[in-house]
Parts: C-alpha cells; sequence; structure tokens
C-alpha cells in the first residue's frame, strides 16, 4: 500500500533525509493498520501479529503437555546397524578418522583430567560422553564456515584439525597458546580454523554467532564471489535459560541469518537437572517458536549428527540464509570440570549406566566393526600410539616459557595508552627494586619485556 | 621523616637475602593473620562482636552457611535460590539448606541471572526477603539492567507508593584465586557503587561475613549485593558466635590503630595490607599505620575514614578491582576534599592494573605485599 508523504516525514523509523543524500535510509517494510480490514465471510482477521490465525468458537488453551515430543533422529542402532534406508554412510576413510578424533579426545581427557588432580595444571574439563556431537558436527561443516563453541567442544576443534600441540600450549598457557596465556585452560580458540576464542560466560556466544552470520550473509551480497559460508554455534541447555539465548534466536530468525545453532543436551548443568532448567519439549521446542526449522538428534550417533549437520548447512544456506536449530540429546558422563564432584548431586550408578548402555565411541566402533574397518588389534594400537602422542605434547607444552610478561598490559586496546604505558613501567620498578620478591624467569624475555 | 628507600629493608635483610627468597611476597599465614579470631579471647578486641558467647570454628562459607541458615530461621520470609544452590552451590555456602528449610524456600533456578534477581525483585516487592546466589561475580552482568535500571531506582521511582524492594540481597564470588582468568576473578565493586540504590557489602572473614549477613538480610530496608571474596572461603577459619548477631551495615571498622598513615582496604587485601604493615612497622622504626576495613563499600563510612586521615595526614587506598574509576578513586577524592589542609602526603591508590587478570599474571597484577610496603615506604618518606 501507499503510505502518505506526511506519515512518512513524522515517523521515527525513515529518514528525514531525502533519497540521494548520504544520510538517506530507505524506509523499513512494515505492516501497516490496513491489513487488519476483513473481508466479509472471511475465516480471520490478518492480525499484524498473527496473519493466518482462524477465528474459533472453541475456547482452548494450548496444552503442550498434551504434544507429543519432538522425535529423536536415528541413523545408527545401538549395535551399529543402519536403520535408516535412506542414509548414505561416509567414506570409510571418514567413518575412521572421526572414529579416532573421538578417541583422541577421550585419551586426552583421561591424560589431563589426571595432570590436573596432579596439579600440573589448574583446570580441565572433559567431554566424555559428548564426543560424538562435536565430532560429527564439525565433521559436516566446511573449512570455511565460522564456529562459536561454549566449552566442551574439544572434538569440534580436533575435527577440524587442532593439534595434540595446539591443545597442550593452550592447556599450559605456555608462549605457543594463540590467546597468549590469558585464558583459562579449554578456551582454545583458532583463527586458520575459524574457531573464535572460547569465552567462560554462558549463552554470550550464541547472538554474537547471529551477528557473523549476518556479515556472511552482507559480504556475500557485497561479493558474490566469496564462497557461502555459515556460523555454527554450540551451547549447551542449561545456556539456553540465559536471556541471550533467546534474542539470538529471534534476531536470527528476523534477520535471516545463516547460522546453525547446536545445543549439546546432556541433561547437567553443573548440578541442575534438565528438569529443573525447563519445563518444555527441550531445547528444540523453542526453535519452533521462534520461526525456525528444527531438528533433535541423538548425539550419541556420530553419523546421524552428521548427516543432520549436512543437511542443516545446505538449509542455512537456502534462500538467502536462515537459522537451523539441532538439539543433540546426550549424557554428560564427566563431572562438570575438575572443579566439581557429581556424585554430590548425582548417582554414580546412574553415570556408569549410561556409559554401559550408550556411549557415541562404542557405538561407531560397532559400526566399524561390523564392516570389518576395526578390530581389537586395531583399537589397542590406536589407542598405545594416541596416547604417546599426546604425552609427548603434554611433556613438550609443560616445559616451554611462559608469554612474555608485556602480554598483561597488550591487547586491552589496539596500541597500549599512556596510562598502561606508565603502569609497565611501574610494574618493571617494583620488580628491580625487590628482585628476591618476583620470579621472572619462567616468561619469555624475563622483565625486561615491560621496558617501553 | 625521610626514609632511605630500600636501605633500611636491605639492611634489615639477613645477609642470605641476596638469594632469591622472597621475605615479602610470600603465602597469606591465615593461621597466624591478625585479622581473625584464632581464639575467642581476642574478641575483647571487637566490641561489636557478642561477648561471652558460644563459638565454633568456622571458615566462610560455613559462616556464610550459618548466617543463611540463621535468617531462613528467623523468618519464614526468608528464601534462598539460584544456580546450582539445592546441592549446595558450588561453593558450598547453601550445603544442607534445602534439606532442612524445604524446596519451596531453597531451591535451583534455571540458568538465567537476569532471571534470578528480577525474580528477586519483585519476591521483594510484596514483602518476601530473597537471597540469592550469584554463581560468580563475574556472571552478574546478565543481570545489570535488573539492578542499575530496577533495584536501584525501586524506592526512588515508587514515591509515595511506598514500594520497596528492601530485603533483598545478591550475594556473589568475587575476586581472585589465583588462576581464574578472566572470568572467576573479577572484582566488580565499583560498577555497583556508581548507581546509587544499592548497598555494598564486602566481608573480610567468618565473623563479619556472618553478622553483616544477616543484618543484611533480616535488618536492611534496601537491598544489598553482598559480595564474598572467594579465597577466603575455605583459608579464612576462626572462632564464630554460634548464635545470632549483626554487624552494622555502612559503618568502616578500624582495625589496627595507628598514627602516621591510615590504609584503606576492603575483603582480601586487608590480609595483604596486614601483612606489609607488620614488615613496614618492623622495618620502620616508630611508625605505626593504621588499617581500616571499609566493609560497606557504597554508602560508605567517611566520618571513620575522615577521622583517621585528619589525624594520620596520609592514606593509601587499596583493592584488587582494576585501579581506573574505582573505589580508590571516590575514597581519595573525599579525602582531599575534605581533609586537604591536613595532608602531608599525596593519597595514594593501589589496585589492580588497567587491564584484564589474564591467567598468567594475576600475581603481576593485584597489589602485593611488596608493592604495598613499596608505598608505605614511599608515602611514609614523603
Amino acid at each position: 500500500m501507499r503510505v502518505p508523504l506526511a506519515s512518512l516525514a513524522r515517523s521515527p523509523r525513515h529518514s528525514t533525509f531525502l533519497p540521494g543524500h548520504p544520510a538517506y535510509r530507505a524506509p523499513l517494510p512494515q505492516r501497516w493498520s490496513s491489513s487488519l480490514s476483513r473481508k466479509p465471510g472471511s475465516a480471520g482477521v490478518r492480525f499484524p501479529g498473527a496473519v493466518d490465525s482462524k477465528f474459533t468458537n472453541a475456547l482452548h488453551f494450548e496444552r503442550p503437555a498434551t504434544y507429543p515430543a519432538i522425535p529423536t533422529y536415528r541413523a545408527l542402532s545401538p549395535d551399529g546397524d543402519i536403520i535408516d534406508s535412506s542414509f548414505t554412510p561416509p567414506s570409510d576413510t571418514l567413518a575412521l578418522s572421526m572414529y579416532e578424533n573421538m578417541l583422541s579426545i577421550s585419551i586426552m581427557d583421561l591424560i589431563m583430567f589426571d595432570a590436573q588432580r596432579q596439579g600440573r595444571l589448574s583446570f580441565y574439563m572433559t567431554s566424555q560422553g559428548e564426543e560424538g556431537t562435536c565430532v560429527g558436527s564439525a565433521s559436516a561443516l566446511e573449512k570455511e564456515d565460522v564456529i562459536f563453541c561454549q566449552y566442551r567442544e574439544a572434538g569440534v576443534f580436533i575435527q577440524r584439525g587442532y593439534t595434540f600441540d595446539n591443545f597442550m600450549s593452550q592447556l599450559f598457557a605456555n608462549k605457543k597458546d594463540a590467546g597468549k596465556g590469558r585464558n583459562m585452560p579449554v578456551h582454545y580458540g583458532s583463527a586458520t580454523l575459524n574457531i573464535h576464542t572460547i569465552s567462560s560466560p554462558l549463552a554470550t556466544q550464541i547472538p554474537q554467532a547471529a551477528g557473523a552470520a549476518y556479515a556472511l550473509k552482507m559480504q556475500r551480497l557485497t561479493d558474490p564471489n566469496t564462497p557461502s559460508r555459515i556460523v555454527a554455534c554450540y551451547f549447551g541447555e542449561g545456556a539456553a535459560s540465559e536471556g541471550d539465548f533467546h534474542a539470538a534466536l529471534n534476531i536470527a530468525a528476523t534477520r535471516s541469518c545463516p547460522v546453525v545453532f547446536i545445543c549439546r543436551n546432556n541433561g547437567y548443568a553443573i548440578s541442575t537437572p534438565t528438569l529443573e532448567q525447563y519445563r518444555g519439549d527441550g531445547i528444540a521446542s523453542r526453535g519452533t517458536g521462534y520461526g525456525i526449522d528444527t531438528i533433535r538428534v541423538d548425539g550419541n550417533d556420530i553419523l546421524a549428527v552428521r548427516k543432520v549437520t549436512k543437511k542443516a548447512r545446505e538449509m542455512a544456506l537456502q534462500d538467502g540464509g536462515r537459522p537451523v536449530l539441532i538439539e543433540a540429546m546426550s549424557y554428560r558422563i564427566s563431572h562438570h570440570s575438575t572443579s566439581d564432584d557429581s556424585f554430590a548431586y548425582r548417582a554414580k550408578v546412574e553415570v556408569e549406566d549410561w556409559k554401559r548402555r550408550d556411549n557415541p565411541i562404542t557405538r561407531l566402533r560397532k559400526y566399524l566393526e561390523k564392516k570389518s574397518l576395526w578390530s581389537e588389534e586395531k583399537e589397542a594400537e590406536a589407542r598405545g600410539r594416541l596416547r604417546k602422542e599426546c604425552l609427548k605434547a603434554f611433556a613438550q607444552a609443560e616445559k616451554e616459557k611462559k608469554p612474555p610478561l608485556r602480554s598483561i598490559f597488550e591487547d586491552v586496546y589496539e596500541e597500549m595508552t599512556p596510562e598502561t604505558k606508565a603502569q609497565m613501567e611501574q610494574l618493571r620498578g617494583i620488580i628491580e627494586r625487590y628482585p628476591e620478591e618476583y620470579d621472572c624467569s619462567e616468561f619469555e624475555g624475563g622483565k625486561d619485556t615491560l621496558s617501553p | 621523616m625521610a626514609l632511605m628507600p630500600c636501605s633500611l629493608r636491605k639492611a634489615l635483610r639477613p645477609a642470605t637475602s641476596a638469594s632469591k627468597t622472597p621475605l615479602l611476597n610470600v603465602p597469606i599465614d591465615f593461621g597466624r593473620t591478625p585479622l581473625l579470631h584464632h581464639v575467642q579471647s581476642t574478641y575483647v578486641n571487637s566490641p561489636e562482636l557478642p561477648q561471652d558467647t558460644l563459638t565454633r570454628r568456622m571458615n566462610l562459607y560455613q559462616a556464610v552457611n550459618n548466617g543463611l541458615r540463621t535468617a531462613l530461621d528467623a523468618s519464614s520470609k526468608v528464601l534462598c535460590f539460584g544456580e546450582d544452590v539445592a546441592f549446595g552451590g558450588v561453593f558450598r555456602c547453601t550445603v544442607d539448606l534445602q534439606n532442612d528449610f524445604g524446596p519451596d524456600r531453597v531451591f535451583n533456578t534455571p540458568l538465567t541471572e537476569q532471571g534470578i534477581v528480577g525474580t528477586a525483585i519483585g519476591l521483594a516487592s510484596e514483602g518476601m526477603k530473597p537471597v540469592v546466589e550469584i554463581q560468580f561475580a563475574d556472571y552478574v552482568f546478565p543481570a545489570f539492567d535488573q539492578i542499575v535500571n530496577e533495584a536501584s531506582k525501586f524506592r526512588y521511582r515508587e514515591g509515595s507508593t511506598g514500594g520497596n524492594c528492601g530485603g533483598m540481597v545478591i550475594r556473589m564470588p568475587t575476586g581472585g584465586v589465583g588462576h581464574g582468568a578472566l572470568y572467576h576473578t573479577q572484582s566488580p565493586e565499583a560498577l555497583f557503587c556508581h548507581v546509587p540504590g544499592f548497598r555494598v557489602v564486602v566481608p573480610r572473614s567468618p565473623t563479619q561475613a556472618k553478622g553483616l549477613l544477616i543484618a543484611s538480610i533480616l535488618d536492611c530496608n534496601d537491598p544489598v549485593i553482598f559480595m564474598e571474596p572467594k579465597i577466603l572461603y575455605r583459608a579464612a577459619v576462626e572462632e564464630v558466635p554460634v548464635q545470632s548477631y549483626t554487624l552494622p551495615i555502612g559503618k568502616a571498622e578500624i582495625i589496627k590503630p595507628g598514627n602516621d598513615l591510615t590504609i584503606i582496604s576492603y575483603g582480601r587485601p586487608l590480609y595483604t595490607c596486614a601483612a606489609a604493615i607488620e614488615a613496614a612497622e618492623r622495618d620502620f622504626k616508630g611508625m605505626s599505620i593504621e588499617l581500616i576495613d571499609l566493609r560497606t563499600i557504597y554508602p560508605w563510612d567517611r566520618q571513620t575514614v575522615l577521622e583517621s586521615v585528619l589525624k594520620t595526614g596520609k592514606a593509601i587506598i587499596v583493592h584488587e578491582s582494576m585501579v581506573n574509576f574505582g573505589v580508590g578513586a571516590e575514597v581519595a577524592a573525599t579525602i582531599q576534599d575534605r581533609a586537604f589542609l591536613h595532608l602531608k602526603a599525596p593519597v595514594k591508590r593501589l589496585g589492580g592494573w588497567t587491564t584484564h587478570t589474564g591467567l598468567n599474571w594475576e600475581k603481576f597484577i593485584f597489589p602485593d605485599v611488596a608493592r604495598v610496603y613499596d608505598s608505605i615506604e614511599e608515602i611514609l618518606g614523603y
């Protein structure tokens, strides 16, 4: 419909500048009130807030408890048999490398958990039970895609090429750590792998992922020669209670951002079970509420996760872009972190039960064994080899120097401010006046890096 | 009086001081710090505490737990909730409270700080006394809108309706532990103090925590932000009165009298200051230094601080949080405004450097005993 010019000029949503002026902004599309008009006999009014709602004379509240739960997709049975007849399995090489990547993470987890207990690093978080969600989804993404993680996604990193050396440098906060020794252990990040550095606060990465996806969309609109890319964003079901999660889904939906949200629903947010986290049908039901295409998948089935993510990636790039939500169901076998003893709030038998009953690593192993791609001997050889590689990287990283002291003050701003330069000078003065009070030998360059 | 920089200190060092053994930056000995009541007999120096009372050894988290238990017992309006509160909280402050007071009064919430604080405001506005836990001070920021725009302005906005959210307490563990890096280390008290409306309290010890917490919940008609130095949860152990008692909100405490310099601090750095003062008074003979615990960071006790500085003529303010736009700036500005003609040296601020607390660097960023000692020497010798 045509909008009278006078109302345009008064509306704060429109530019008061004329077309051609640099400050001119084109009017935003709006539904105008005339859409409320109703043709005689029509079944509904096109309310601006619900354009397809039909009138009913039956007073009926929607009762979510009466809806069937959203189903959980599986490609492999717990015994490793393909149960989706339309399923095309990955190549043997890929399946084997995914298996080894899950194995690598689980071996590294055992080593680092014990190392933390021995006091050799301050903190660690394992991925036990969730290796499949991370390795499987990452295997379906392209190298150019951009990734935001929460903190339990070591599988994503390894699948994209993060090495034991990379992991260990970050965990020991040494001079080879891309985060310059500033972040707690497991806060990995990699420019070459297009994974933003992990930040501890929960859910903050989710709206950022929507924004990053919008950037990719705009860049492709400006230059169609850039590759089609999506953003993949990982988070847990606990984080989905934060306001940021809701803001993210809503913005991604309204701006049609090419982003795949991947929720790792592992049943626990530290001690809080899902029963006390939400009452709806998991996280998936929220996706549909925001108008987002959504699927729930068995996170213990790595091949299903891979297939679902591959399809979600395609969908996210259709029609100029749109968000997709994946809820991957699993169980957090591990404690929340090395700071947590989960047997204070859940029975050991519950954990042992899950471990025995279903596990992404054993399920893929059964599949590989049925295809004669894997065996007890291969398992023993791989475990021994990966453990050795991991321990070698561990030993090297542990003895590496820490980043220079100057990193204390760098990167707060692009360039150090006069205030911080003066503080750096004060710190150097203190260290020089009290040499016996400060041991700077473990830092690359000692105290000298604090010079202007 | 002028002190020869470092010379005294060096002269007093044992012959082995050429070695790399630190003398100042050694771990705080919590077993003998003068800031804790290792035995009940030292209660006579703390007249605010109930005297001749039954006491029990408690660490800081046990004292917080004991304070919460006392408040839950005293008033059926008191509720306790937050993330992981049901099993006792990640720092054990709420342990057994759900068992003893039931899941209607002590419960887990979904993981949403804005939800937790907003819910607390609503409860308080209808007469309840919600005591909510934010798991780490670093994670309070989703609730900042509720804190700054809602709770802080509630009474002012309601005007003569009388509506307010007094009785609500937001507890949060705060400060460094040595390896918390960017997001398990911050002390955001200055951010809460910039907007008036909340009383911001930081206890230094188990006895202080219990008395100040009970006062915050049961006696205070304004909302309170109660910041617990998490490094003290297990480290600080002392004799705590078993009975219910309160300590005054808004009142600083002179925890060590002195004549030549006033050091003002709160929370964990008080232990650093006490250690530096001990070394300085030993090295600089005849000098005595007054140590003041602000306890309530805002609205703060100007009278106690100003009276002390009028006497000593010199002041240093020490806090962990970064020095720029910090609590030290507010206190220093007030001192120079109200005591200018009595000052014998510039008012000194010692805080964390103007940066973030990277994992490897906490010990270089926060004021340590050597830095406090160095400033004492500088200001005494000014």
